[in-house]
Protein backbone atom coordinates (compact mmCIF):
# COMPACT_ATOMS: atom_id res chain seq x y z
CA UNK A 1 0.00 0.00 0.00
CA UNK A 2 1.22 3.50 -0.64
CA UNK A 3 3.07 5.11 2.32
CA UNK A 4 2.58 8.50 1.29
CA UNK A 5 -1.11 8.36 1.54
CA UNK A 6 -0.95 7.32 4.87
CA UNK A 7 1.39 9.88 6.17
CA UNK A 8 -0.08 12.37 4.40
CA UNK A 9 -3.71 12.00 5.57
CA UNK A 10 -2.39 11.91 9.38
CA UNK A 11 -0.09 15.06 8.70
CA UNK A 12 -3.06 16.73 7.13
CA UNK A 13 -5.85 15.67 9.50
CA UNK A 14 -3.50 16.50 12.87
CA UNK A 15 -2.31 20.34 11.33
CA UNK A 16 -6.57 20.99 10.96
CA UNK A 17 -7.24 19.19 13.93
CA UNK A 18 -4.88 21.89 15.73
CA UNK A 19 -5.43 24.60 13.31
CA UNK A 20 -9.24 24.20 13.20
CA UNK A 21 -9.68 24.56 16.96
CA UNK A 22 -7.40 27.68 17.89
CA UNK A 23 -6.77 29.56 14.18
CA UNK A 24 -8.61 32.78 14.36
CA UNK A 25 -11.50 32.82 12.35
CA UNK A 26 -13.94 36.09 11.16
CA UNK A 27 -17.19 37.01 13.93
CA UNK A 28 -19.84 36.53 12.14
CA UNK A 29 -23.23 37.05 12.99
CA UNK A 30 -25.44 34.18 14.21
CA UNK A 31 -22.14 31.44 12.63
CA UNK A 32 -19.98 32.88 15.42
CA UNK A 33 -17.55 30.11 16.51
CA UNK A 34 -19.50 27.16 14.62
CA UNK A 35 -18.05 28.66 11.43
CA UNK A 36 -15.24 26.16 12.84
CA UNK A 37 -17.63 23.24 11.80
CA UNK A 38 -16.99 24.24 8.23
CA UNK A 39 -13.65 21.94 8.28
CA UNK A 40 -15.52 18.84 9.33
CA UNK A 41 -18.84 19.52 7.64
CA UNK A 42 -17.76 20.45 4.04
CA UNK A 43 -15.02 18.24 4.01
CA UNK A 44 -17.61 15.30 4.20
CA UNK A 45 -19.69 15.61 0.59
CA UNK A 46 -16.35 16.74 -0.82
CA UNK A 47 -15.26 13.60 0.04
CA UNK A 48 -18.38 11.60 -0.28
CA UNK A 49 -18.61 12.63 -4.10
CA UNK A 50 -15.26 11.87 -4.77
CA UNK A 51 -15.41 8.60 -3.37
CA UNK A 52 -18.96 8.15 -5.19
CA UNK A 53 -16.91 9.10 -8.52
CA UNK A 54 -14.00 6.71 -7.76
CA UNK A 55 -16.46 4.07 -7.24
CA UNK A 56 -18.41 4.98 -10.54
CA UNK A 57 -14.98 4.78 -12.67
CA UNK A 58 -14.09 0.74 -11.37
CA UNK A 59 -18.00 0.33 -12.01
CA UNK A 60 -17.25 1.37 -15.75
CA UNK A 61 -13.82 -0.30 -15.48
CA UNK A 62 -15.95 -3.40 -14.24
CA UNK A 63 -18.10 -3.54 -16.98
CA UNK A 64 -15.24 -3.26 -19.54
CA UNK A 65 -13.43 -5.88 -18.48
CA UNK A 66 -15.39 -8.23 -15.77
CA UNK A 67 -13.06 -9.22 -12.98
CA UNK A 68 -13.83 -9.09 -9.04
CA UNK A 69 -11.02 -7.12 -8.53
CA UNK A 70 -12.71 -3.90 -9.86
CA UNK A 71 -15.93 -4.92 -8.28
CA UNK A 72 -14.33 -5.55 -4.91
CA UNK A 73 -13.04 -1.80 -5.75
CA UNK A 74 -16.17 -0.64 -6.53
CA UNK A 75 -18.18 -1.54 -3.73
CA UNK A 76 -15.69 -0.83 -1.03
CA UNK A 77 -14.94 3.38 -2.31
CA UNK A 78 -19.49 3.40 -2.15
CA UNK A 79 -19.40 2.20 1.40
CA UNK A 80 -16.47 4.63 2.52
CA UNK A 81 -18.41 7.69 0.29
CA UNK A 82 -21.80 6.22 2.46
CA UNK A 83 -19.83 6.48 5.38
CA UNK A 84 -19.17 9.66 4.71
CA UNK A 85 -22.10 10.62 3.44
CA UNK A 86 -23.69 9.97 6.80
CA UNK A 87 -20.70 11.45 9.01
CA UNK A 88 -21.51 14.91 6.98
CA UNK A 89 -25.44 14.74 7.39
CA UNK A 90 -24.95 14.06 11.21
CA UNK A 91 -22.01 17.10 11.46
CA UNK A 92 -24.64 19.29 9.04
CA UNK A 93 -27.42 18.44 11.47
CA UNK A 94 -25.90 19.57 14.03
CA UNK A 95 -24.27 22.74 12.85
CA UNK A 96 -28.00 23.20 11.52
CA UNK A 97 -29.35 23.06 14.85
CA UNK A 98 -27.11 26.14 16.34
CA UNK A 99 -27.51 28.34 13.82
CA UNK A 100 -30.64 27.56 11.56
CA UNK A 101 -32.37 26.60 15.16
CA UNK A 102 -33.52 22.83 13.66
CA UNK A 103 -31.59 19.74 12.72
CA UNK A 104 -33.76 19.39 9.44
CA UNK A 105 -34.76 22.41 7.32
CA UNK A 106 -35.91 21.44 4.21
CA UNK A 107 -32.78 23.21 2.54
CA UNK A 108 -32.76 22.08 -1.05
CA UNK A 109 -28.65 20.77 -0.41
CA UNK A 110 -29.68 18.81 2.61
CA UNK A 111 -33.11 16.94 0.95
CA UNK A 112 -30.54 16.44 -2.56
CA UNK A 113 -27.50 14.89 0.16
CA UNK A 114 -30.18 12.73 1.85
CA UNK A 115 -31.45 11.30 -1.57
CA UNK A 116 -28.27 10.57 -2.61
CA UNK A 117 -27.45 8.49 0.35
CA UNK A 118 -30.97 6.58 -0.34
CA UNK A 119 -29.09 6.00 -3.63
CA UNK A 120 -26.43 3.78 -2.44
CA UNK A 121 -28.17 2.40 0.31
CA UNK A 122 -30.49 1.13 -2.53
CA UNK A 123 -27.35 0.23 -4.15
CA UNK A 124 -26.68 -2.12 -1.30
CA UNK A 125 -30.35 -3.63 -1.16
CA UNK A 126 -29.83 -4.71 -4.63
CA UNK A 127 -26.35 -6.36 -3.67
CA UNK A 128 -27.82 -8.18 -0.90
CA UNK A 129 -30.90 -9.87 -2.83
CA UNK A 130 -28.76 -10.97 -5.50
CA UNK A 131 -27.13 -14.62 -4.94
CA UNK A 132 -24.84 -14.72 -8.22
CA UNK A 133 -21.45 -13.32 -7.91
CA UNK A 134 -21.50 -12.43 -11.25
CA UNK A 135 -24.81 -10.84 -11.48
CA UNK A 136 -24.76 -8.83 -8.53
CA UNK A 137 -21.61 -7.49 -9.65
CA UNK A 138 -22.97 -6.64 -13.19
CA UNK A 139 -25.93 -5.22 -12.44
CA UNK A 140 -24.73 -3.12 -9.27
CA UNK A 141 -22.45 -1.74 -11.49
CA UNK A 142 -25.16 -1.02 -13.70
CA UNK A 143 -26.66 0.71 -11.65
CA UNK A 144 -23.85 2.23 -9.51
CA UNK A 145 -23.81 4.27 -13.18
CA UNK A 146 -27.31 5.05 -13.70
CA UNK A 147 -27.76 6.19 -10.38
CA UNK A 148 -24.54 8.46 -10.10
CA UNK A 149 -25.71 10.10 -13.37
CA UNK A 150 -28.68 10.67 -12.52
CA UNK A 151 -27.60 12.17 -8.78
CA UNK A 152 -24.97 14.54 -9.89
CA UNK A 153 -28.39 17.23 -11.76
CA UNK A 154 -29.69 17.00 -7.71
CA UNK A 155 -26.61 17.28 -5.74
CA UNK A 156 -25.50 19.89 -8.36
CA UNK A 157 -27.88 21.88 -10.32
CA UNK A 158 -31.21 21.80 -8.41
CA UNK A 159 -29.98 23.67 -5.17
CA UNK A 160 -28.51 26.63 -7.44
CA UNK A 161 -31.99 27.04 -9.13
CA UNK A 162 -33.74 27.30 -5.93
CA UNK A 163 -33.09 29.32 -3.03
CA UNK A 164 -31.32 27.32 -0.27
CA UNK A 165 -29.94 28.65 3.31
CA UNK A 166 -26.36 27.27 2.14
CA UNK A 167 -23.76 29.70 0.81
CA UNK A 168 -23.75 29.76 -2.99
CA UNK A 169 -27.17 29.62 -4.38
CA UNK A 170 -30.13 31.52 -4.52
CA UNK A 171 -28.13 34.66 -4.60
CA UNK A 172 -26.33 34.18 -1.70
CA UNK A 173 -22.79 35.41 -1.93
CA UNK A 174 -20.44 31.69 -1.93
CA UNK A 175 -17.47 31.10 -0.02
CA UNK A 176 -16.14 34.64 -0.47
CA UNK A 177 -18.56 35.18 2.69
CA UNK A 178 -16.56 32.44 5.10
CA UNK A 179 -12.37 34.08 4.12
CA UNK A 180 -12.69 37.26 4.34
CA UNK A 181 -9.51 37.67 5.69
CA UNK A 182 -8.54 34.30 3.56
CA UNK A 183 -7.12 32.65 6.53
CA UNK A 184 -9.53 29.95 6.76
CA UNK A 185 -8.51 28.51 3.30
CA UNK A 186 -5.30 28.01 4.88
CA UNK A 187 -6.65 25.36 6.94
CA UNK A 188 -10.07 24.32 4.88
CA UNK A 189 -8.30 22.84 1.88
CA UNK A 190 -6.06 20.72 3.59
CA UNK A 191 -9.02 19.61 5.13
CA UNK A 192 -10.55 18.85 1.81
CA UNK A 193 -7.36 16.55 0.91
CA UNK A 194 -6.62 15.25 4.64
CA UNK A 195 -10.44 13.95 4.82
CA UNK A 196 -10.44 12.43 1.19
CA UNK A 197 -6.80 11.08 1.77
CA UNK A 198 -8.46 9.67 5.30
CA UNK A 199 -11.20 7.78 3.21
CA UNK A 200 -9.31 6.52 0.26
CA UNK A 201 -6.93 4.74 2.90
CA UNK A 202 -10.03 3.46 4.68
CA UNK A 203 -11.01 1.94 1.48
CA UNK A 204 -7.77 0.39 0.68
CA UNK A 205 -7.50 -1.11 3.64
CA UNK A 206 -11.33 -2.92 2.94
CA UNK A 207 -10.12 -3.91 -0.52
CA UNK A 208 -7.38 -5.57 0.83
CA UNK A 209 -8.83 -7.76 3.49
CA UNK A 210 -11.37 -8.82 0.86
CA UNK A 211 -8.75 -9.09 -1.21
CA UNK A 212 -7.40 -11.41 1.50
CA UNK A 213 -10.69 -12.99 2.64
CA UNK A 214 -11.25 -14.04 -1.11
CA UNK A 215 -7.41 -15.61 -1.59
CA UNK A 216 -8.09 -18.09 1.42
CA UNK A 217 -11.61 -18.66 0.06
CA UNK A 218 -9.70 -20.01 -3.19
CA UNK A 219 -7.16 -22.16 -0.40
CA UNK A 220 -9.63 -23.65 1.06
CA UNK A 221 -11.45 -24.87 -2.04
CA UNK A 222 -8.01 -26.05 -3.73
CA UNK B 1 -36.80 -4.25 -36.37
CA UNK B 2 -37.09 -1.69 -33.73
CA UNK B 3 -40.68 -1.00 -35.34
CA UNK B 4 -41.82 -4.77 -35.38
CA UNK B 5 -40.93 -5.00 -31.66
CA UNK B 6 -42.97 -2.01 -30.69
CA UNK B 7 -45.67 -3.10 -32.59
CA UNK B 8 -45.43 -6.73 -30.76
CA UNK B 9 -45.29 -5.00 -27.83
CA UNK B 10 -49.04 -3.52 -28.79
CA UNK B 11 -50.70 -6.09 -29.77
CA UNK B 12 -49.15 -8.53 -26.67
CA UNK B 13 -50.46 -5.51 -24.54
CA UNK B 14 -53.97 -5.75 -26.64
CA UNK B 15 -54.36 -9.10 -26.28
CA UNK B 16 -54.17 -10.04 -22.99
CA UNK B 17 -56.21 -6.66 -21.13
CA UNK B 18 -55.48 -7.33 -17.71
CA UNK B 19 -52.72 -5.68 -17.27
CA UNK B 20 -53.71 -2.43 -19.14
CA UNK B 21 -57.02 -2.87 -17.73
CA UNK B 22 -55.67 -3.47 -14.27
CA UNK B 23 -53.30 -0.23 -14.33
CA UNK B 24 -56.20 1.55 -15.46
CA UNK B 25 -58.12 0.95 -11.58
CA UNK B 26 -55.02 0.71 -10.15
CA UNK B 27 -55.07 4.73 -11.09
CA UNK B 28 -58.71 5.18 -10.80
CA UNK B 29 -58.68 4.20 -7.38
CA UNK B 30 -55.53 6.29 -6.15
CA UNK B 31 -57.50 9.40 -7.48
CA UNK B 32 -60.76 7.89 -5.86
CA UNK B 33 -59.17 7.13 -2.53
CA UNK B 34 -57.71 10.98 -2.67
CA UNK B 35 -60.74 12.18 -3.52
CA UNK B 36 -62.41 10.19 -0.77
CA UNK B 37 -59.53 10.89 2.10
CA UNK B 38 -59.30 14.85 1.64
CA UNK B 39 -63.81 14.45 0.88
CA UNK B 40 -63.04 17.40 -1.52
CA UNK B 41 -65.98 19.10 -3.18
CA UNK B 42 -66.80 20.72 0.22
CA UNK B 43 -63.76 22.80 0.62
CA UNK B 44 -61.49 22.41 -2.45
CA UNK B 45 -57.69 21.60 -2.00
CA UNK B 46 -54.72 23.91 -3.05
CA UNK B 47 -52.92 24.05 -5.23
CA UNK B 48 -49.11 22.82 -4.04
CA UNK B 49 -51.52 19.62 -2.90
CA UNK B 50 -53.12 19.20 -5.69
CA UNK B 51 -49.74 19.05 -7.72
CA UNK B 52 -48.35 16.55 -5.18
CA UNK B 53 -51.31 14.29 -5.52
CA UNK B 54 -51.21 13.90 -8.64
CA UNK B 55 -47.75 13.70 -9.28
CA UNK B 56 -47.77 10.84 -6.47
CA UNK B 57 -50.43 9.51 -8.25
CA UNK B 58 -48.86 9.58 -11.81
CA UNK B 59 -45.42 8.03 -10.05
CA UNK B 60 -47.02 5.03 -8.33
CA UNK B 61 -48.99 4.22 -11.30
CA UNK B 62 -45.57 4.75 -13.81
CA UNK B 63 -43.98 2.56 -11.52
CA UNK B 64 -46.42 -0.44 -11.33
CA UNK B 65 -47.20 -0.04 -14.78
CA UNK B 66 -43.47 -0.25 -16.53
CA UNK B 67 -42.17 -2.70 -13.92
CA UNK B 68 -44.11 -4.96 -16.17
CA UNK B 69 -42.18 -4.61 -18.95
CA UNK B 70 -39.19 -6.61 -17.80
CA UNK B 71 -39.99 -7.99 -14.57
CA UNK B 72 -43.63 -10.61 -16.29
CA UNK B 73 -41.71 -11.70 -18.60
CA UNK B 74 -41.22 -15.41 -18.74
CA UNK B 75 -37.88 -16.83 -19.23
CA UNK B 76 -38.13 -18.47 -22.16
CA UNK B 77 -39.38 -15.30 -23.84
CA UNK B 78 -36.88 -13.36 -23.27
CA UNK B 79 -34.42 -16.15 -24.04
CA UNK B 80 -36.61 -15.84 -27.64
CA UNK B 81 -35.52 -11.86 -27.70
CA UNK B 82 -32.55 -12.45 -27.09
CA UNK B 83 -31.56 -14.98 -30.42
CA UNK B 84 -33.72 -12.33 -32.68
CA UNK B 85 -33.05 -8.96 -31.96
CA UNK B 86 -30.21 -6.69 -30.77
CA UNK B 87 -30.77 -5.74 -26.70
CA UNK B 88 -30.12 -2.09 -28.86
CA UNK B 89 -33.76 -2.44 -30.40
CA UNK B 90 -35.13 -4.49 -27.07
CA UNK B 91 -34.50 -1.36 -24.90
CA UNK B 92 -35.37 1.56 -27.51
CA UNK B 93 -38.67 -0.37 -28.17
CA UNK B 94 -39.66 -1.19 -24.54
CA UNK B 95 -38.88 2.96 -23.83
CA UNK B 96 -40.81 3.68 -27.12
CA UNK B 97 -43.59 1.69 -26.00
CA UNK B 98 -43.39 2.96 -22.09
CA UNK B 99 -43.36 6.65 -23.59
CA UNK B 100 -46.81 5.99 -25.25
CA UNK B 101 -48.08 3.83 -21.86
CA UNK B 102 -46.64 6.56 -19.50
CA UNK B 103 -48.21 9.26 -21.32
CA UNK B 104 -51.43 7.34 -21.92
CA UNK B 105 -51.05 7.19 -17.48
CA UNK B 106 -50.36 10.80 -17.17
CA UNK B 107 -53.31 11.93 -19.34
CA UNK B 108 -55.94 9.64 -18.04
CA UNK B 109 -54.87 10.73 -14.50
CA UNK B 110 -55.44 14.54 -15.70
CA UNK B 111 -58.88 13.71 -16.45
CA UNK B 112 -59.38 12.06 -13.99
CA UNK B 113 -58.17 14.32 -11.61
CA UNK B 114 -60.43 17.33 -13.38
CA UNK B 115 -63.24 15.19 -12.95
CA UNK B 116 -62.95 14.09 -9.70
CA UNK B 117 -61.06 16.80 -7.89
CA UNK B 118 -60.22 20.39 -9.51
CA UNK B 119 -58.68 21.55 -12.71
CA UNK B 120 -56.71 24.75 -11.27
CA UNK B 121 -54.07 24.97 -14.03
CA UNK B 122 -54.04 28.19 -15.71
CA UNK B 123 -51.50 27.37 -18.70
CA UNK B 124 -52.47 23.63 -20.02
CA UNK B 125 -50.11 23.51 -22.68
CA UNK B 126 -47.51 23.60 -20.68
CA UNK B 127 -48.77 21.69 -18.53
CA UNK B 128 -49.37 18.90 -21.14
CA UNK B 129 -45.77 19.80 -22.34
CA UNK B 130 -44.52 18.58 -18.85
CA UNK B 131 -46.10 15.16 -19.17
CA UNK B 132 -44.78 14.46 -22.49
CA UNK B 133 -41.29 15.54 -21.09
CA UNK B 134 -41.71 13.48 -17.76
CA UNK B 135 -43.27 10.42 -19.73
CA UNK B 136 -39.85 9.76 -21.80
CA UNK B 137 -37.96 10.17 -18.39
CA UNK B 138 -39.80 8.07 -16.16
CA UNK B 139 -40.22 5.29 -19.56
CA UNK B 140 -35.95 5.37 -19.69
CA UNK B 141 -35.19 5.55 -16.33
CA UNK B 142 -38.08 2.97 -15.30
CA UNK B 143 -37.87 0.39 -17.91
CA UNK B 144 -33.44 0.58 -17.41
CA UNK B 145 -34.56 -0.39 -13.80
CA UNK B 146 -37.39 -3.02 -14.40
CA UNK B 147 -34.60 -4.92 -15.89
CA UNK B 148 -32.31 -4.62 -13.25
CA UNK B 149 -34.79 -5.73 -10.89
CA UNK B 150 -36.40 -8.39 -12.70
CA UNK B 151 -33.21 -10.68 -11.88
CA UNK B 152 -33.74 -10.37 -8.37
CA UNK B 153 -35.31 -12.29 -6.11
CA UNK B 154 -37.89 -9.60 -4.51
CA UNK B 155 -38.02 -7.86 -7.46
CA UNK B 156 -41.59 -6.23 -6.63
CA UNK B 157 -39.87 -4.27 -3.77
CA UNK B 158 -36.52 -3.43 -5.06
CA UNK B 159 -38.36 -1.68 -7.90
CA UNK B 160 -39.59 0.51 -5.41
CA UNK B 161 -36.80 1.27 -3.90
CA UNK B 162 -34.22 1.28 -7.05
CA UNK B 163 -36.30 3.49 -9.06
CA UNK B 164 -37.18 6.66 -6.05
CA UNK B 165 -34.28 8.01 -5.88
CA UNK B 166 -33.15 8.31 -9.23
CA UNK B 167 -36.35 9.41 -10.58
CA UNK B 168 -36.68 11.96 -7.97
CA UNK B 169 -34.87 14.64 -10.07
CA UNK B 170 -37.02 14.62 -12.83
CA UNK B 171 -40.21 14.81 -10.51
CA UNK B 172 -38.86 17.92 -9.10
CA UNK B 173 -38.35 19.61 -11.96
CA UNK B 174 -41.67 18.40 -13.14
CA UNK B 175 -43.34 19.69 -10.20
CA UNK B 176 -41.64 22.87 -10.73
CA UNK B 177 -42.73 23.30 -13.99
CA UNK B 178 -46.51 22.38 -12.40
CA UNK B 179 -46.42 25.27 -10.28
CA UNK B 180 -45.69 27.72 -13.04
CA UNK B 181 -48.23 26.50 -15.22
CA UNK B 182 -50.94 26.42 -11.95
CA UNK B 183 -49.86 30.25 -11.44
CA UNK B 184 -50.12 30.92 -15.04
CA UNK B 185 -47.16 32.56 -15.22
CA UNK B 186 -45.52 33.39 -18.57
CA UNK B 187 -43.82 30.82 -20.41
CA UNK B 188 -40.76 32.52 -20.48
CA UNK B 189 -40.63 31.76 -16.97
CA UNK B 190 -40.40 27.95 -17.56
CA UNK B 191 -38.09 27.75 -19.90
CA UNK B 192 -34.77 26.43 -17.57
CA UNK B 193 -36.75 24.04 -16.05
CA UNK B 194 -37.80 22.57 -19.50
CA UNK B 195 -34.58 23.06 -20.50
CA UNK B 196 -33.40 21.12 -17.78
CA UNK B 197 -36.22 17.93 -17.94
CA UNK B 198 -35.14 17.65 -21.44
CA UNK B 199 -31.44 17.27 -20.54
CA UNK B 200 -32.33 14.60 -17.78
CA UNK B 201 -34.31 13.43 -20.06
CA UNK B 202 -31.73 12.49 -22.82
CA UNK B 203 -29.12 11.23 -19.83
CA UNK B 204 -31.90 8.95 -18.83
CA UNK B 205 -32.11 7.76 -22.47
CA UNK B 206 -28.85 7.55 -23.37
CA UNK B 207 -27.42 5.37 -20.19
CA UNK B 208 -30.39 2.87 -20.54
CA UNK B 209 -28.99 3.06 -24.14
CA UNK B 210 -25.73 2.37 -23.14
CA UNK B 211 -25.99 0.41 -20.39
CA UNK B 212 -28.69 -2.15 -20.92
CA UNK B 213 -27.16 -4.56 -23.31
CA UNK B 214 -24.70 -5.48 -20.08
CA UNK B 215 -27.76 -6.56 -18.07
CA UNK B 216 -29.34 -8.00 -20.93
CA UNK B 217 -26.16 -10.65 -21.70
CA UNK B 218 -26.83 -12.89 -18.44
Amino acid sequence: MKTWIKIAAIALLLYVHIGGMLFEVPRLNILNETIRALYFHVPMWFGMVLLFLISVYYAILYLRNPTSKFDIRSVEYANVGLTFGILGMITGMLWANYTWGTPWHGDPKQNGAAIALLVYLAYFILRGSIQNEEQKARLSAVYNIFAFAAMIPLIFIIPRLTSSMHPGSGGNPGFNMYDLDSKMRLVFYPAVIGWFLAGVWIALLRIKVRELEEQIMDFENE
Amino acid sequence: MILRLIQKEFILELRRKAVISGISLYLVSIIFICYLTFSLRQNSINEATWSALYWLSVLFANVNGIAKSFIGEKKGLLIYYYSIASPQAIILSKIIYNVVLSLALALAGFLLFSIFIDNPLQDQELFILTLLLSSFGFSACLSLISAIASKTNNSNVLMAVLSFPVIIALLLMSIKITKNALDGLARSESQDELLNLFAINCIMVALAYLLFPYIWRS
